[in-house]
């Protein structure tokens, strides 16, 4: 304990500067009001864990960051001394193309591994919704994007997983083949751990050949009782990849978008032509709008279940009319059901606030999930960000486990999962909170809201 | 070969939850007979054996909670149990413990055909989940081999595969919801579309450890339009394995791609007849499906690349009964070396695909010098070997010997980067090799997360983890000596 933190970091051997208030790592990095007081840059594993260790030793709260598109998803960190980037562990490690597997650092932008693979007629089948994404943080948000309905999600993709704990310990699982059931599976819990549990330095992916062709077909109407039979679309032996919907406005026109891929691309997508009309449009390119959020300053995630896809669509617009005719842009999955939808930036806070809770108890008979990714901070204080979930409690338990000093992106998780001195005693009891209650009554707030700059002094 | 066997008898602790079970489940739910408990006392991992200190047979998710919560409060360990099919060993039960068998739990609550899903309760066999789904042309994809038999249940504990799980993935990648019975005893829904940590995902292939699950939400498949299936002999294990490569390297990925060996051939010809080329060194199934226009296409592809890479006969199956032949011996095998050989070791180690013709020349490298046969029978498309190692259990020695031919097959696929299980799991069967798969840190960090979920350690303990481990308090503070550690039986974690 006798270095100072700044000499203890610089020890680890990784890069690590002092961050100023307009820094690039930061200043874009959605880290509300947050300023961290040094950047590492770390180069590998190893100068991750010694950065952990110190940061142990200092007790300095940590945000693990890669590309920084997505630092602004979640609620802001409560706290952040330093900012680990992972973007100088940028190395493609191995690329198994006789075993379509690829081995690489957390720090790899998808576009940059995307060009490697496809040399090889590869590619790993994740889109990833916004761009300068990193391979780790498209781990620890969980994105996909339209061919989930085929390819599923990044936790479908990943066989093996590094990671750094908060501790500095360095914990490997999985490994370099697809098939293996050999102890826990710590990629599946990283897999959307918004930088919470540890940091993903290394991660192993299953790939696929790239498709001989690709082919879209396309059709636009009036709303979502023209719509074709999304379910017909989804179960049809022309096999779609994906079905995507874009709808710029709550009540206006959609466009339904399908993606076959294969040698028999364009007669597949053709023989499509059948659910969805003589209007549409086949063709070898996609929509302008296909695989991108629409929006990313307020942006929101709709979850259901497939057929509760046209329903939701109704739900969004009845909602957004609640909200005093709410602008929300529409786009997303409709097959599998997830759908993102962006507010105005400059929404009136009451307004979109009004939207959310009319569009999560419209959404009470499907079960359904809505997560606010990003939101402006007067918009973001009245939200509840990931609503209730029946797994918060072993959530929080997990966390504590992983990080019992809570150093790690504290503040990120969903608010009932948070550790907090009100934890409930894991014994037997049966006098729990019901389940789908998960914010335990009386579960103190957060200490303070963003902006505590302050507390980046304590050392 | 002796069988590793725990002492029997119920200790008094579990004699006296008698009353507390029976409370919960009726008195013709609750197993104490000797006789009875011992059609429980291993699953289809035959060499490991222990009886039930108690069985039960639940009905409903709340009858598991309250046994769990029973088992929590007494602190009894308890071991999930399904068809019993498993080959890890992973639901031995407990001489001191409470043996919780769902195989009442049957019901397919719902098949909802727009929203692509099955709910169903984990007593469930995988097959009928697909006959309920087959009328409205979907079914459900993971096929482990024991499919008419192994329940849903074990399928998610165990994370099961199957010879389709080439294109179509895992028991995990087919689950959306299910209902568990936490160690504590709670209820919980994990969900995939659940923001935050896949705990769904991370309990799926937890072996029991974890939780019970209690209700599943599986995903429906549509039927392929088009399903071709073709029989490839070749002289040679290294031949049909080019061949394979050949395949994958084309952008081709079947549904399926098995390969078996001349002494596999033998075996399931002398159980089944199924007639596979006479003198082949090996066979090969590619199976295709999908869009007619793609699998036409690829069919052609794969054709082609087994004529070049000099198979001696090909067979292709257009219909179902055709198809079903060429399944038969492939699906028999296992059972099939029963014929050939008096007693036999099944493993279940993977490598990278391509290290393929090494290991396999490795293991008849391994067979000669230990004077052991072992046929071979294997996932080809994704390297996941299941050697037979066969034995005369009546002769001297020779079980000890296919024991160390089967560990230092296991280490064979470590060298060459694979892993010591692809689907069987690790049960008992397979937990001192862990340590040569991963570090002492890795296993610490995977127990952080059973020390979330169970810290008492009492669902389905002694399994895939090869130390025994406490569980600290949270956070941080310890309080005395936990008596195990004082007396060397446990390391505090």
């Amino acid at each position: 304990m006798a270095l100072p933190p700044e000499e203890a970091l610089a020890a680890t051997g990784a890069t690590v500067r002092a961050a100023t208030p307009d820094d690039p790592d930061t200043r874009a990095a959605g880290l509300g009001r947050l300023t961290p007081r040094w950047v590492a840059l770390p180069e590998s594993t190893e100068q991750v864990s010694a950065l952990m260790r110190a940061a142990t030793e200092h007790d300095l709260a940590v945000v693990p960051a890669g590309g920084g598109s997505k630092l602004g998803w979640g609620p802001p960190p409560e706290r952040c001394d330093l900012l680990l980037t992972t973007r100088r562990m940028d190395h493609v490690l191995e690329h198994a193309a006789g075993d379509l597997v690829a081995r690489v650092e957390a720090g790899v932008r998808t576009e940059a591994l995307a060009a490697t693979l496809a040399a090889a007629g590869q590619e790993l089948a994740l889109d990833v919704p916004v761009e300068g994404a990193t391979v780790g943080g498209t781990l620890a948000t969980a994105t996909a994007g339209p061919r989930r309905l085929r390819y599923g999600t990044a936790r479908d993709l990943l066989i093996g997983i590094t990671v750094v704990l908060a501790d500095g310990t360095i914990a490997r699982s999985g490994g370099k083949v697809v098939k293996n059931v050999a102890g826990y599976d710590l990629g599946k819990l990283f897999t959307g751990s918004l930088g919470t549990l540890g940091v993903i330095t290394e991660a192993t992916f299953r790939l696929h050949p790239l498709p001989a062709a690709r082919a879209w077909i396309t059709v636009t109407v009036p709303g979502p009782a023209d719509l074709p039979d999304l379910a017909a679309l989804a179960g049809s032996q022309t096999e779609p990849s994906a079905v995507e919907v874009d709808r710029p406005s709550a009540g206006g026109p959609l466009t339904l978008a399908a993606l076959f891929e294969g040698v028999a691309a364009a007669g597949r997508a053709e023989a499509a032509r059948a659910l969805l009309g003589p209007a549409a449009v086949t063709g070898p390119e996609p929509p302008p709008w296909w695989g991108r959020a629409p929006g990313e300053e307020f942006l929101l995630e709709l979850r259901v279940r497939p057929a509760g896809a046209v329903p939701a669509l109704a739900a969004v617009s009845r909602a957004a009319r609640e909200a005093g005719d709410l602008p929300v842009h529409l786009r997303g999955s409709a097959a599998s059901a997830v759908l993102h939808l962006a507010l105005p930036a400059d929404a009136a806070p009451a307004r979109a606030e009004a939207f959310v809770s009319a569009l999560r108890s419209g959404l009470g008979a499907h079960g359904g999930r809505l997560v606010v990714w990003t939101a402006p901070a007067d918009a973001a204080a009245r939200l509840d960000r990931f609503g209730p979930s029946g797994a918060a409690t072993l959530m929080r338990r997990v966390k504590e486990r992983f990080d019992p000093d809570d150093r790690l992106s504290p503040g990120r998780l969903p608010a009932s999962a948070r550790p907090g001195p009100a934890l409930e005693d894991p014994a037997p009891s049966g006098d729990r909170a019901p389940r789908g209650e998960s914010v335990p009554a009386g579960h103190p707030a957060p200490p303070e809201g963003p902006g505590t700059q302050g507390e980046g002094e304590r050392t | 070969m002796t069988p590793v066997s725990a002492s029997a008898g119920p200790s008094g602790r579990v004699s006296g939850l008698v009353g507390g079970l029976t409370a919960i489940l009726g008195a013709e739910a609750v197993i104490t007979d000797p006789v009875r408990l011992r059609t429980y006392e291993s699953d289809g991992l035959t060499y490991h054996r222990a009886t039930p200190g108690v069985v039960v047979l639940p009905e409903t998710a709340e009858q598991v909670a309250a046994v769990v919560r029973l088992c929590t409060r007494t602190g009894t360990p308890f071991v999930a149990r399904g068809s019993g099919t498993g080959l890890s060993g992973g639901a031995l039960p407990r001489a001191d413990g409470v043996l919780i068998v769902t195989s009442r739990m049957r019901r397919i609550i719902e098949i909802d055909i727009g929203n692509r899903l099955s709910v169903v309760e984990p007593g469930v066999t995988n097959l009928a989940i697909s006959e309920a789904a087959r009328p409205y042309g979907y079914y459900y994809a993971p096929d482990p081999s024991s499919r008419q038999v192994c329940s849903i249940g074990g399928n998610v504990a165990e994370n099961s595969g199957g010879a389709h799980c080439l294109k179509y993935g895992f028991t995990v990648n087919h689950v959306l919801a299910i209902e568990m019975v936490a160690p504590d005893g709670e209820i919980v829904e994990l969900d995939a579309m659940d923001p935050g940590y896949d705990l769904l995902g991370a309990f799926i292939g937890s072996e029991g450890t974890l939780g019970i699950a209690t209700k599943i939400t599986v995903r429906l498949s549509r039927l392929p339009e088009t399903v071709t299936t073709l029989l490839a002999a070749f002289v040679s294990v290294e031949a049909g394995g080019r061949a394979v490569s050949a395949i994958i390297g084309a952008g081709i990925v079947p549904a399926a791609i098995e390969m078996m060996d001349a002494l596999a051939i033998e075996a399931a010809e002398a159980a089944v007849h199924c007639e596979y080329p006479a003198g082949a060194g090996a066979v090969l199934i590619v199976e295709l499906d999908g869009p007619g226009a793609e699998v036409a296409h690829q069919f052609a592809e794969v054709e082609r690349i087994c004529r070049e890479s000099g198979a001696t006969e090909l067979r292709v199956a257009d219909d179902v009964a055709e198809r079903e032949a060429i399944w038969r011996g492939r699906r028999s095998a296992f059972a099939a070396v029963g014929r050939i050989s008096p007693a036999y070791l099944v493993q279940d180690g993977v490598v990278p695909r391509t290290a393929l013709p090494e290991v396999l020349a490795g293991i008849e490298r391994l067979s000669r010098r230990y004077g052991i046969r072992v046929a071979n029978v294997f996932h080809a498309g994704d390297g996941n070997l299941h050697p037979l190692v066969l034995f005369d259990d009546a002769e001297e020695g020779a079980g000890e010997r296919a024991e160390r031919v089967s560990g230092e097959i296991l280490d064979l696929c470590l060298e060459h980067g694979g892993s010591i299980t692809g689907e069987h799991g690790v049960g008992v069967d397979k937990s001192r090799h862990m340590t040569k798969m991963f570090s002492p840190e890795d296993l610490d960090t995977m127990q952080l997360v059973r020390c979330a979920f169970d810290p008492a350690n009492l669902s389905n303990p002694g399994k895939i983890f090869p130390t025994p481990r406490l569980c600290g308090e949270v956070p941080g503070v310890r309080k005395g000596v936990h008596p195990l550690v004082a007396s060397g039986e446990a390391e505090l974690f």
